[in-house]
């Protein structure tokens, strides 16, 4: 797709207004994106990639024939049914799921849920409402984590690879406790002299207590922590400012005016679903008089922070820490500046600070984990100075437990060394993947070689594991007991749901063994570790705990505020001397995280936010870079830092800062399994230890190959007036209706509908969505839907119910305004899909839904052929076949599987109002107004998605479509859709041009 | 020229013209007796590993459906009960019989007893027990008298067009709710009007019932 960027300018320069567009191609009009545009699925099914002779085809062709005559002949299979054998506990009932409060870890949070069980198979998982980093809200991650459940990929059983690099034979639990035991037997004698622990984050109390206890009973032991995602630089800061390594929590509700310096906080931070909702809920202009939280934000890439923000300036990384140095010293604080930002930044800056301080207490000013340590103490000063602290943000104690949290490269690195050192004798790695994940300097997997004894704990046998003595599977979440805390420090305990499926095992266990206790179930161990926390007597005790697991949240628990103030020795350093130098920037992937989430087929068929890219990483650069260079999207580059060489495919990205690109992690793996190996390129090859988050001096040299990248930001383009309806909060103050603008009226041919129960129908609010996806893989896991692989994707054949459509808008191709859409089926009441299908498979339903019915389709794909808003998707392979019987588990029993050639789209999560009505029925009532969530619905932090009864002026959704701000889709084509949406209001500063 | 054919070809063709539309419509009719056949529909009989006589059971000794299947009214599945179930009795009586060997086996050995299914919806099509009983529909509808069979056998034929024929007028085999079990029972003479009566009493929302999303999904 090679094309010009100076023609990109010159179409933007030739543009009146606000223009919205999707990519680079569609500016410049490439002939593959009119493809893309004009055709339903460009890669027809008849269209195989491999070559086909005639003889072939007819074979093929005579054979299909009379298989399909064949199957015609076969009788339904004959079924059992295998009921128990003993009575079922009470609250069993088969085909009613049963929900448990447990809780998804990721960096070591918690993030409360509530999962599904069927039969004692967990299928789904929702947020839990009560658990404050969730409040019923669940992300991508989480959502995905059913999936890795049923990973066949997952280790299991205990194996000892002795270094080989190779997966090793099959050894049992039992092999390995013994020669442990032998090993510490030694260990004893020296006090532990040479026993290293190593863990990711951990906020478990019951495991921290654990690792006390061994601290305790081998005094000369060390246990460090390393996550290659972590937040060393933020502690740091605080230990500049406050003289202590303290975290800060943040209250959204209580913000007006917010700058986030390069801080993702909706979707990077710990309980950042929680910071969704709080400041989703203050972007809602219902209120009398409309009103509105303010969002400036810099950052060197864009995020989906920067792309909610009220005003947002891509900065180089050097000029974010000026910017934060500009705001402190016009807040008081004592800070030299001898950096220089462009003209109208450093103009806006006063204008910004005015902003803050006319908000007293009710502004926020929040530094990103990215960033140096001054910018996060810089941050805590103008939080400080505004009197924010206390109101918008408090700080806690650590929430991680140990004193490698708060230095966790430091940490490793110190590991390393004592193991080239040959100090270390006994190493044991309670999951994480370092060998994968130490950054460039720290030879983390060569040291492994060093080590006497070596044992990793881990759902897979990935890179660590191959070079150590032992690998020993672990379980996942939803298969042990264990506990852990959100960022505000609240307890969760983990419930599992389901019994371990191979021979995984918890850490608690394995510690267990490390302290030679009796206790070696996981659920004993973390039992008596909140037995004596609580210090109840086992009667008192017993209702304490199943009020907690019940409540999925430990009473008491949460981190009480700490008082702060400015350590007296905190003094800000002069700046560096800024130079031209590229810099490389390293991010966590909005898919795979650090890696641990690669051999997820779901998250890696996820379109990442702006660049819609799946199933590979790329190097992000800026338009100007991509000019200057003569780069292209696919382009392979090679990128040179501190002597060590990548090879990777960029992807020109509107809103990247010029001077930097930027690199996602955790793709590159080897051994992550069938789905994640040697898909894109390993940016920890490149990420020095020094400077892991934005290392300075990257050289970029074009290989002259290229690299064909996965994208969907171009498919299922809908060409229309107005999809994104954009105002700004004076405008609206002034013109409510401005969403309306245009629109006639559009009579209908066909007679009208008559609806006498509930009329179902949708509200998406796009001043809320922050494009974050949980929506669709939340969809995903509910409806059963198939992942189709990276050649799927670029032929167009993605499943997706639900996708969130990426544009942008400006005509300043280097700062462009960045806007997501959520589109699922529109359930129109004049639908177009539904007249053209010449087999009845898709109808309207009494209550409105525009029905899918699989066992009729036949697959004449006619009615997507004539969808406006291109939502509906065909099964061109029978993608939902398992690999392993194991997969069948996930299926939810609910929801129809697709088999090929069938046609399927949106259902309005028919199921979920199936299951509403069948309960309303044996209770004699109407279905109540939120009792029926959608799964999107369920899974968004920022509360976007509002279903419901629309005929009922009452409920939620009623009153969301009665609001100025609702319209609906291609208004001009008289579908008048059951989901409409709410345009999207800016509030900037008029201060500011 | 002279004629190919002798005339009295002719009488050949014609019967060849008659015989092929009785042929076709002869064939029609032998598939269309043999798809609602009871050997295509699975009417008769099926073994079971354990011969048991819902006739002995329910009609001699008067034990309720909902003993044995007891997520009826709670759930889409009926419930097939537990040995347990089975073992609360049989340990007490007949716990010598062969024909209970199995039973045993199963307890002793906490196996399940594999049943045949006899009633096999598609996985298409999504059935509830609960809303049925619930919006007074009987057990004996769709499953026939239980009571009287030895052996369970389908009662009905669990075509598309059997369900439709209830699901476009249900007011002519609702019974109140008190009846649901009664599988004996009788629909009064004026069945339509009293129906018609209960949709609205048990608020059946009748004009979704033909919604192929109500089943298909």
């Amino acid at each position: 797709m090679a094309f010009d960027i100076d023609d990109v300018r010159e179409k933007l320069s030739e543009i009146e207004g606000q223009p919205l567009w999707r990519s680079l191609e569609s500016l410049v009009e490439t002939p593959t994106f009119r493809a893309w545009v004009q055709q339903e699925f460009p890669q027809g099914a008849d269209e195989l990639q491999n070559p086909l002779t005639r003889r072939q085809f007819l074979k093929l062709a005579a054979a299909s024939l009379g298989l399909a005559g064949l199957t015609a002949c076969v009788g339904q299979p004959p079924e059992h049914i295998l009921p128990r054998v003993e009575e079922a506990p009470e609250e069993v009932v088969p085909g009613v799921p049963l929900f448990f409060a447990t809780a998804h870890l990721l960096g070591g949070y918690a993030e409360g849920l509530l999962a599904e069980s069927h039969e004692g198979r967990p299928t789904k998982v929702e947020g839990n409402p009560d658990h404050p980093a969730s409040l019923g809200a669940t992300d991508a991650f989480a959502q995905a984590s059913v999936l890795t459940l049923y990973d066949p990929d997952r280790s299991q059983t205990v194996t000892a690879p002795a270094r080989g690099g190779r997966p090793g034979p099959i050894r049992t639990w039992n092999d390995f406790l013994r020669t442990l035991e032998q090993t510490l037997g030694a260990q004893r004698a020296k006090s532990g002299a040479g026993l290293r622990l190593l863990t990711p984050t951990v906020t478990s109390p019951t495991l921290a207590a654990q690792l006390r206890q061994v601290l305790e009973m081998y005094p000369e032991a060390r246990w460090h922590q390393h996550e290659p995602v972590n937040w060393d630089n933020a502690y740091a800061g605080a230990r500049l400012a406050f003289g202590r390594p303290v975290q800060p929590v943040y209250d959204f509700s209580q913000a007006d005016v917010i700058l986030s310096l390069d801080a993702d906080f909706l979707s990077a931070f710990p309980g950042r679903l929680r910071y969704t909702r709080d400041f989703s809920a203050r972007r809602d202009p219902s209120g009398d008089p409309p009103s509105m939280n303010r969002l400036y934000a810099v950052s060197g890439t864009p995020t989906l922070t920067t792309a909610m923000a009220d005003h947002h300036w891509p900065l180089r990384p050097e000029h974010v820490g000026t910017f934060a140095r500009l705001v402190a010293q016009r807040l008081d604080v004592d800070v030299p500046v001898s950096g220089t930002l462009p003209g109208e930044i450093e103009q806006a800056v006063g204008a910004v600070v005015r902003d803050l301080q006319n908000n007293g207490g009710r502004s926020l000013v929040l530094a990103g984990m990215a960033q140096p340590p001054i910018v996060h103490a810089l941050a805590h000063a103008a939080n400080l100075a505004l009197g924010s602290v206390g109101q918008s943000v408090r700080f806690v104690e650590p929430v991680p437990a140990g004193e490698g949290a708060t230095g966790q490269t430091a940490s490793l690195r110190e590991l390393t060394e004592a193991m080239q050192d040959g100090d270390v004798d006994v190493l044991l790695i309670l999951g994480g993947n370092p060998a994968y994940m130490a950054p460039a300097g720290v030879d983390f997997a060569g040291a492994l070689a060093d080590v006497g004894f070596s044992a990793h704990l881990s759902l897979y046998e990935d890179e660590t594991s191959v070079l150590c003595d032992w690998h020993l599977p672990q379980t996942h979440t939803l298969e042990s007991w264990g506990d852990a805390r959100a960022y505000n420090g609240e307890a969760t305990i983990i419930q599992p749901l389901v019994e371990p499926l191979y021979a995984g095992r918890s850490a608690h266990h394995l510690l267990a063994a490390v302290l030679q206790s009796d206790a070696r179930a996981s659920y004993d161990i973390v039992r008596a570790h909140w037995q004596e926390q609580s210090g109840l007597q086992p009667t008192q005790f017993d209702r304490f705990w199943r009020h907690a697991l019940r409540d999925g949240l430990v009473p008491e628990t949460a981190r009480a505020p700490v008082d702060v103030t400015l350590s007296p020795e905190l003094a800000f350093p002069p700046e560096h001397e800024a130079d031209d130098a590229l810099v490389a920037l390293f991010r966590p992937d909005p898919g795979v995280w650090d890696g641990r989430f690669s051999n997820n087929a779901w998250l890696q068929e996820l379109p990442r936010p702006f660049t819609k890219l799946t199933w590979d990483n790329a190097a992000l650069v800026a338009p100007a870079l991509a000019e200057e260079m003569g780069l292209s999207n696919g382009d392979v580059v090679r990128l040179r830092l501190e002597g060590r060489e990548l090879s990777a495919p960029v992807w020109i990205l509107p809103g990247q800062a010029d001077g930097c690109l930027t690199l996602h992690l955790g793709y590159g793996r080897q051994r992550s399994g069938r789905v994640g190996d040697d898909v894109g390129f390993d940016a920890y090859r490149l990420r020095p230890a020094g400077a892991p988050w934005q290392a300075a001096g990257v050289q970029v040299e074009r290989t002259g190959t290229t690299h064909p990248l996965a994208s969907t930001q171009n498919h299922f383009a809908m060409e229309g007036r107005g999809l994104v309806r954009v105002g700004t909060l004076s405008t609206f103050r002034e013109e409510p209706g401005f969403a309306h603008e245009g629109e006639g009226d559009h009579p209908s041919l066909y007679p009208e509908w008559e609806y006498d129960g509930y009329a179902w129908g949708m509200s998406i609010d796009l001043n809320a969505c922050i494009g974050c996806n949980a929506c669709v893989v939340a969809c995903q896991a509910e409806n059963n839907i198939p992942v189709v692989g990276r050649e799927g994707v670029k032929d167009g054949r993605e499943m997706h119910w639900i996708r969130v459509d990426g544009y942008f808008q400006g005509t300043d191709l280097d700062a462009p305004r960045m806007l997501h859409q959520p589109v699922p089926c529109m359930h129109c009441e004049k639908a177009p899909c539904e007249p053209v299908c010449p087999v009845a498979a898709t109808t309207h339903s009494a209550e409105g839904l525009n029905e899918m019915t699989y066992n009729r389709c036949v697959g004449t794909r006619y009615c997507s052929n004539n969808c406006p808003y291109k939502v509906r998707r065909f099964n061109f392979f029978d993608y939902t076949q398992p690999d392993a019987p194991v997969q069948e588990l996930l299926f939810n029993p609910d929801v129809t599987v697709r088999s090929r050639g069938v046609m399927e789209k949106c259902t309005y999560c028919v199921q979920r109002i199936n299951a509403a009505r069948s309960r309303a029925v044996q209770e004699d009532r109407a279905i109540r107004d939120g009792e029926i969530q959608t799964a999107c619905q369920q899974a968004c932090p920022a509360a976007a998605i509002v279903f419901g009864d629309i005929s009922d002026p009452e409920t939620a959704v009623a009153r969301r479509r009665a609001q100025p701000r609702d319209y609906s889709l291609l208004a001009e084509t008289g579908t008048r859709p059951r989901t409409t949406y709410l345009a999207k209001l800016m509030n900037p500063n008029e201060e500011i041009a | 020229m002279s004629q190919i054919f002798h005339p009295a070809t002719n009488a050949f063709a014609k019967a060849t013209i008659f015989g092929a539309i009785f042929i076709i419509a002869g064939l029609a009719l032998v598939w269309g007796v043999f798809i609602r056949s009871s050997y295509v529909r699975g009417m008769e009989a099926r073994e079971q590993p354990v011969p048991f006589s819902h006739e002995h059971h329910v009609s001699g000794l008067g034990i309720d459906c909902r003993y044995c299947h007891s997520s009826v009214e709670t759930s889409a599945f009926a419930g097939m009960p537990a040995t347990h179930t089975c073992m609360t009795c049989h340990s007490q009586v007949w716990t010598e019989a062969p024909a209970l060997s199995l039973v045993r086996q199963s307890w002793q050995e906490g196996t399940p007893i594999a049943w045949n299914r006899v009633y096999d919806l598609p996985d298409f099509v999504y059935f509830n027990h609960a809303v049925h009983v619930s919006s007074g529909f009987g057990c004996d509808q769709c499953h026939g008298r239980v009571d009287e069979m030895p052996l369970t056998a389908k009662a009905v034929s669990l075509t598309m067009e059997w369900c439709l024929e209830c699901h476009r007028a249900p007011e002519r085999s609702i019974r109140p709710r008190s009846e649901v079990f009664n599988l004996a029972y009788r629909p009064p003479a004026d069945q339509e009007a009293r129906g018609r009566q209960l949709l609205q009493e048990y608020d059946v929302p009748v004009e979704i019932l033909t919604d192929c999303s109500l089943c298909h999904r």
